[in-house]
């Protein structure tokens, strides 16, 4: 035991409690009604039968874990829940991560008009607008008149009814990569130039140079990266507008079934405990990654 | 000496104020009778209007009698009394859905317009949750004894009403009928004057019609996307030709898995299973639209539709109608009621089925101005009024006197006046029935997709179970 008092210890600043406190106080505010109080309000209202119309809207019951069985007992949910892995794992952790860090490795060696070029165009599809890229891709799609049945020379190809999920794949692929492509752009440059010599000089192949001297010294990006894109691909909502879910159900991931659910539906209380589900899955993949990234660090 | 967390001391409070707050979901000021008289002398009234219209888009011509006819009216009537009305209008423009998740969201919170149309099918989950109140609670007297009820039918009426209560005055009325391709049918050799009287006349013609090259013989609506659309003018009208109505009153039974409902899937199966109707645009997101599109450049033979398709989707006038208007329109579209399963077996022993339905005028329970919110309701309700949004746009009005003037010129609404509102059955104002036809809507999409009829049914039956409980299904 130190001879000073542990609470003198700990105050390294010298605020004493109450101004520290003071100090904290306004970002405990902010989180505590922006995030704490929004957090358990879901959590509660999951536990009634609350909707938006009808008797349930004037005075909702007490359910308990009801919607929670229910949701759990319902195969679209199971089944949107099965589809949002397939579209998280496609498009983020596989599409846009591989495709990200492919584009970044390339463009380190091209000319200035090329990379500049490529660049703007994978940013392009990053910083549009949600809406308009629908409707871009929409035209695109489109069974009648559309782009791509008119570059294959395909006629009444209806791409998003016979292969949704294909099509939200790719549509969120060309749209995020952006980010990938950037983060790895970074890591990259942070890669000495004087270890990848020293690989090549001993006769390593390119392929050879990545695995062994590049993926470890970006491994940390990686994961970070993969993290970050997996959370937002999860919680995304855009492949509604080129899809609405359907057809039957076909693309309807976990953000579309709880919108379908509480807002077309009415069932409030039902889309809340939906809602905590994804929140909880979330909480998961984030504590995963963060136990990988954080025994990563201690080994290297 | 152990302290709680952090954690744990932030999870608490965050506990402690959602318990405070608990009370907020649901409670409702108990005592919050309307007051009808509330502001009844004020000399200055701001009042806000909202429908799913506005110029230059969705329902433009409505739009532009509420801006351009009912407000600058309004304004002047209540000048004459010294009063001087401020009325706002709030447009929208989206799909019917999205207006009445908007609507509702706003009742609930209290916010929102004065005055609001609204479609009669919503009143049901409206007023069980509180969010409007009858005609007689918030307006009074004035409401009783206005003038212009005696020029609505109770039929009409009732689409405003709740539990015998009126809660707002229709605007108007609609049927639904199948609309004919008559230069498709001449090249089918089917007759102009084509009028089935069996589904499976209807089915032949569309056999008929699918030796053409490049034509969609007949077009259902069916599938989830399409909305109620996919109810109100497919499910319904078949199910009305079986002989029970999807709901019965009396009882209050909901039809489950019944044999006239797998009928109405078979028939479903038998359209878009044999290739005689396009599955595909059953299942698109914009699929209503593309059967509008597809309709008009003549390549669908059979389309069956309310009377909105023939004024405001195909309408001679670009100007109104925009790429799906057709000029020739008159010569072109021909039309039929809808038959009953066989002759005979339609509800009550009708030949022949149809579905009606109709908006109409809210207002807020929770208005500043109940007394000048209906008058402003009248007054859009008024003969003078509904006689210059007729003249704009030809349609089905509420009132008797507005039709035995407007509709003579139009040869479809005439006839739907004359022989499909007779005929016609209405879809309950319950609060369920939200539910009920979405479980529908999946049912339909599970056949157009290649699910067997009982399977549908059997799904149906099972979602119309959690959505009203065992006890008030019928059939299984």
């Amino acid at each position: 035991m130190p001879s000073t008092s542990p609470a003198a210890e700990r105050d390294v600043a010298g605020l004493g409690r109450a101004r520290a406190l003071g100090f904290v106080a306004p970002a405990l505010v902010v989180i505590g009604v922006f995030l704490v109080f929004p957090a358990v309000w879901t959590l509660y209202l999951g536990l009634l039968d609350y909707s938006l119309t009808g008797a349930g809207a004037q005075a909702p019951t007490f359910v308990g874990l009801g919607n929670y069985t229910e949701a759990l007992g319902d195969p679209a949910f199971t089944r949107s829940l099965g589809l949002t892995l397939v579209y998280v794992g496609g498009s983020a952790v596989l599409g846009q991560n591989v495709l990200g860090f492919a584009l970044a490795w390339r463009l380190r060696g091209a000319g200035k008009v090329v990379r500049s070029g490529l660049t703007v165009l994978v940013l392009l599809a990053w910083i549009l607008p949600g809406s308009v890229v629908a409707f871009l891709w929409q035209a695109l799609l489109d069974r009648r008149g559309g782009t791509l049945n008119a570059l294959l020379g395909t006629t009444d190809q209806a791409w998003v009814l016979d292969h949704p999920m294909w099509v939200i794949v790719v549509f969120n692929i060309w749209r995020g990569t952006a980010f990938s492509m950037l983060l790895y752009t970074a890591a990259l440059s942070s890669v000495p130039r004087s270890h990848l010599e020293v690989a090549r000089m001993s006769g390593a192949s390119g392929w050879q140079q990545l695995r062994d001297v590049v993926l470890p010294t970006v491994r940390r990006h990686v994961l970070t990266n993969t993290l970050l894109i997996t959370l937002w691909t999860f919680n995304d909502f855009s492949p509604y507008l080129l899809t609405g879910g359907g057809p039957n159900g076909a693309s309807e991931i976990l953000p579309v079934y709880v919108y379908r659910e509480a807002i077309i539906g009415g069932h409030l209380g039902y889309g809340s405990a939906i809602s905590l589900l994804l929140l909880l899955a979330n909480l998961v993949i984030a504590v995963f990654y963060l136990r990988v990234l954080r025994g990563r660090t201690e080994a290297t | 000496m152990t302290r709680p967390s952090v954690v744990a001391r932030l999870a608490l409070c965050g506990l402690a104020t959602s318990a405070l707050l608990s009370g907020c979901v649901g409670a409702k000021e108990a005592g919050d009778a309307a007051d009808p008289s509330a502001n009844a002398d004020a000399k200055d009234v701001t009042l806000v209007v909202s429908a799913n219209d506005v110029k230059g888009g969705k329902n433009a011509a409505e739009a532009a009698w509420i801006e351009d006819e009912v407000i600058p009216a309004f304004v002047a009537q209540q000048k004459a009394k010294g009063v001087t009305a401020k009325v706002t209008f709030n447009g929208a423009g989206v799909e019917d859905e999205q207006y009445k998740t908007k609507l509702e969201l706003n009742l609930r919170t209290g916010s929102g317009s004065d005055v609001f149309a609204a479609d009669g099918i919503w009143l049901g989950e409206l007023a069980a949750a509180g969010y409007v109140k009858p005609l007689d609670d918030v307006v009074g007297d004035a409401a009783k004894d206005w003038d212009g009820w005696d020029q609505i039918s109770e039929a009409v009426q009732a689409n405003l009403s709740f539990k015998d209560q009126r809660y707002g005055i229709p605007n108007g009325t609609d049927g639904r009928v199948l609309y004919v391709n008559k230069t498709l049918f001449a090249k089918a050799g089917l007759p102009a004057d084509w009028q089935p009287t069996s589904w499976d006349e209807v089915l032949d013609a569309a056999r008929a019609l699918k030796k053409l090259d490049g034509v969609t013989p007949l077009q259902v609506n069916a599938g989830v996307p399409m909305g109620e659309a996919t109810t109100a003018q497919g499910f319904l009208p078949l199910l009305a030709g079986t002989g029970a109505p999807l709901y019965d009153e009396a009882k209050g039974t909901w039809q489950g898995a019944t044999p006239g409902v797998t009928d109405v899937l078979d028939f479903y199966r038998q359209v878009y299973g044999e290739g005689l109707g396009d599955p595909r645009m059953q299942q698109d997101k914009a699929g209503r639209d593309q059967s509008f599109a597809e309709f008009a450049q003549n390549k669908i033979g059979i389309l069956a539709e309310g009377d909105y398709f023939w004024r405001s989707v195909i309408c001679p006038s670009e100007e109104d109608c925009g790429a799906t208007s057709m000029k020739n329109r008159d010569e072109v579209v021909g039309w039929a009621k809808i038959p009953a399963k066989q002759p005979g077996t339609g509800v009550g022993g009708q030949d022949f089925v149809s579905v009606s339905g109709g908006a109409g005028w809210m207002l807020s329970p929770k208005t500043k101005y109940p007394q000048q919110a209906w008058e402003l309701m009248a007054l859009m309700s008024s003969k003078e009024m509904q006689e210059k949004l007729s003249e704009a746009q030809i349609r089905v009005s509420a009132r008797a006197d507005v039709n035995a003037e407007t509709l003579e010129n139009d040869p479809l609404l005439s006839f739907i006046s004359e022989q499909v509102l007779p005929i016609t059955t209405y879809r309950p104002s319950d609060e369920a029935y939200n539910e009920v036809s979405l479980a529908i809507q999946q049912a339909t999409a599970d056949v157009v997709s290649g699910k067997s009829p009982q399977e549908a049914a059997a799904t149906y039956a099972k979602s119309l179970t959690e959505a009203v409980g065992a006890e008030h299904v019928a059939g299984g």
